[in-house]
């Protein structure tokens, strides 16, 4: 099989955030990116399906900066990743999920289309959950967010999606794109021999038009203000002047 | 030409999700700004969603769709977005409003990728302001907000859940039109061919309007019981931070966080839970946060709005028996 496992370099979940001084971005600079926690869970679990095929990385856009995005797939190629196709952006700071999902459906679409395509559920930086289910309706796939399992049956696949309260199994045929949640696969770590090798293993460049974006970020503003909050006091004695506060003050709390 | 709204309204286990009652409720307070166009509401299902359409009038929907059918009774987004879609575009509306639950975020983002338009995923803030949307939603975690915008006709834009009040005087029923199914379940390249549902009646954390979410601080899978019976008493869901789900106590559905469900109640306790960024990023909204933790600087006090110093072994026992005897 041949699957594409869609990327994104993020903030660390940790990173300090600044904004950009355009005020409609965050400053890359000093941020510490990594590959999407999704992301890697992903390969993970398409490099245990490719079977004789290959596993292709590919990013799209340079949000991060470029250097940054091809650091993150030489991290995809060490997890396992055959070989890695980066979409060069002229433009990063205009780029929404529609322009990169057309991005991404461009380079699948040049390299010879693929069986199954992998997104992360999520870029823990924008969160828009977007991508993916675009992509999907661009290529006219058939798609299944939230998935915590998949299996390969010729040219169809089983695929469990974690919903609301629920979980379903789905049948669908291939190709498919299917957005990992955590359970898709193992968070794993590279041996240092596989970080080596990745060194070896080729990036391809693959240019686009890039469209226009439709979602655009007119400015970054700090989270609303909170008033300082109150430590009632402490140990069980607290508990009837805190649920009075929630009553009377906060009026958060209807018995 | 007045432009209108149109809401799709997501119906699951025999009722509408709140955040879809929320999302028509919010479509009738914008309308009057918007032009004073009517609201749409547009339902996806089976029967039991058709013959609760109407009941759609009470939040403010004019009128309601109903592309209901027996195929289309179990979520799929590649049906639900297409039948979405094929309607946006004979209805025309300048806003489309879904419900940001799992199942929002899965059609919304197709539907405005089958229309070439903009799409704001999970906004917090959807107002009108100088006769233009206004939105916002949190970025990086919470650590930012962004004021985003749309270009493209209509706007799709999903809504966290509980960001919006439902209408404080419900109104009457509304009419029902059935939408002509342009295609049928022959054409899919997915089918839903199992569903298993949580064993639980608890509603799922992302619309609960209480939640008491649990730590390490509990030393243990065996000692959820003491936030469950508190849950029980303030008809709350529990939840959980992901130090406990990665131990294996709790299942991951119910991990509250960047990696785990972003959720807005009400109230929220948080209780023996340090108040990682991760974490903070996904309950930072909630409107009312309480702390539980025996660290005084622990960093759960600088979001929360009231906080208790103590061994939740001693406090949240007595919090159960306080709102207990509040109760009677
Ligand atoms: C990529 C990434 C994604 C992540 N995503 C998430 C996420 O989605 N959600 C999430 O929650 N975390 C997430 N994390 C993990 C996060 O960084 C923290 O490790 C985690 O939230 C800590 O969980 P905790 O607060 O339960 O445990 P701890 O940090 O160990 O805190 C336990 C707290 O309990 C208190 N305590 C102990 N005993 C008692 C007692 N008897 N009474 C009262 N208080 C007590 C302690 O004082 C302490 O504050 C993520 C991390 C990474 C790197």
């Amino acid at each position: 099989m041949r699957i594409v496992v869609c990327i994104k370099p993020v903030p660390d979940t940790a990173a300090r955030i600044k904004v950009h001084k355009d005020g409609a971005r965050i400053d890359p600079d000093g941020v510490k990116f990594t590959l999407g926690p999704y992301d890697s869970r992903c390969i993970a679990r398409a490099v245990a399906l490719k079977g004789a095929g290959e596993v292709v990385a590919l990013a799209a856009g340079a949000a991060a900066g470029e250097a940054e995005a091809k650091k993150r797939i030489k991290d995809a190629l060490a997890l396992g990743c055959d070989k890695g196709i980066f979409v060069p952006d002229p433009a990063p700071e205009n780029r929404d999920p529609l322009a990169v999902a057309k991005a991404l459906a461009s380079a699948i679409q040049g390299q010879g289309g693929a069986d199954l395509i992998f997104c992360g559920r999520q870029a823990t930086d924008d969160q828009a959950l977007a991508v993916g289910p675009m992509l999907a309706t661009l290529l006219d796939l058939p798609c299944v967010t939230d998935a915590v399992g998949i299996e390969v049956t010729g040219g169809s696949a089983r695929v469990q999606r974690a919903a609301e309260g629920r979980v379903e199994t789905l049948e669908v045929t291939l190709p498919a794109v299917i957005t990992g949640q955590r359970d898709i696969g193992d968070e794993q770590y590279p041996k240092l021999k596989e970080i080596l090798a990745a060194g070896k293993k080729p990036i391809a460049e693959h240019k686009v038009e890039w469209a226009a974006a439709k979602y655009a970020v007119a400015g970054l503003v700090p989270p609303p203000e909170k008033a300082p909050g109150k430590i009632v006091g402490e140990g069980p004695d607290a508990v009837p002047a805190l649920l009075n506060l929630l009553q009377t003050e906060a009026k958060a709390l209807a018995l | 030409m007045a432009s209108k709204v149109l809401v799709i309204a997501e119906f699951r286990g025999g009722k509408f999700k709140k955040g879809a009652l929320e999302c028509v409720a919010a479509a009738s307070r914008l309308a009057p700004a918007l032009g004073g166009g009517d609201v749409t509401a547009l339902v996806i299902g089976g029967a039991d969603a058709k013959a609760a359409a109407a009941s759609l009038g009470k939040q403010g929907a004019t009128r309601v769709l109903a592309a209901c059918a027996d195929w289309l009774a179990e979520f799929n987004g590649d049906a639900y977005a297409r039948v979405a879609a094929d309607v946006v575009r004979a209805e025309q509306p300048a806003l489309v409003l879904v419900a940001a639950t799992l199942d929002g975020k899965d059609v919304a983002p197709r539907v405005a990728a089958r229309l070439d338009v903009g799409y704001a995923p999970d906004v917090t803030k959807l107002a009108v302001e100088g006769g233009k949307l206004a939105i916002a939603r949190p970025l990086y975690a919470g650590k930012a907000y962004a004021n985003v915008t749309l270009a493209g006709a209509p706007a799709v834009v999903s809504v966290r859940p509980n960001t919006f009040a439902l209408l404080e005087a419900p109104g009457a029923d509304a009419p029902v039109a059935d939408v002509a199914l342009a295609f049928g379940a022959g054409d899919l390249k997915s089918k839903v061919v199992a569903v298993e549902a949580a064993k639980t009646d608890k509603v799922d954390l992302t619309e609960a309007e209480v939640i008491v979410s649990g730590g390490r601080g509990l030393k243990g899978p065996e000692h959820f019981v003491l936030l469950e019976a508190l849950a029980a008493e303030l008809g709350a869901t529990v939840g959980a931070s992901r130090a406990v789900v990665d131990a294996g106590w709790r299942p991951h559905h119910d991990q509250v966080g960047q990696t785990g469900k972003t959720v807005s109640p009400n109230l929220y306790f948080a209780v023996g839970i340090s108040g990682a960024i991760q974490h903070l990023a996904g309950m930072a909204t909630s409107k009312c946060i309480v702390a539980v933790n025996k660290d005084k600087d622990a960093p759960i006090f600088k979001v929360a709005d009231y906080g208790i110093v103590g061994d939740l072994f001693d406090v949240v026992p007595r919090m159960t028996d306080e709102v207990k005897k509040l109760k009677k």
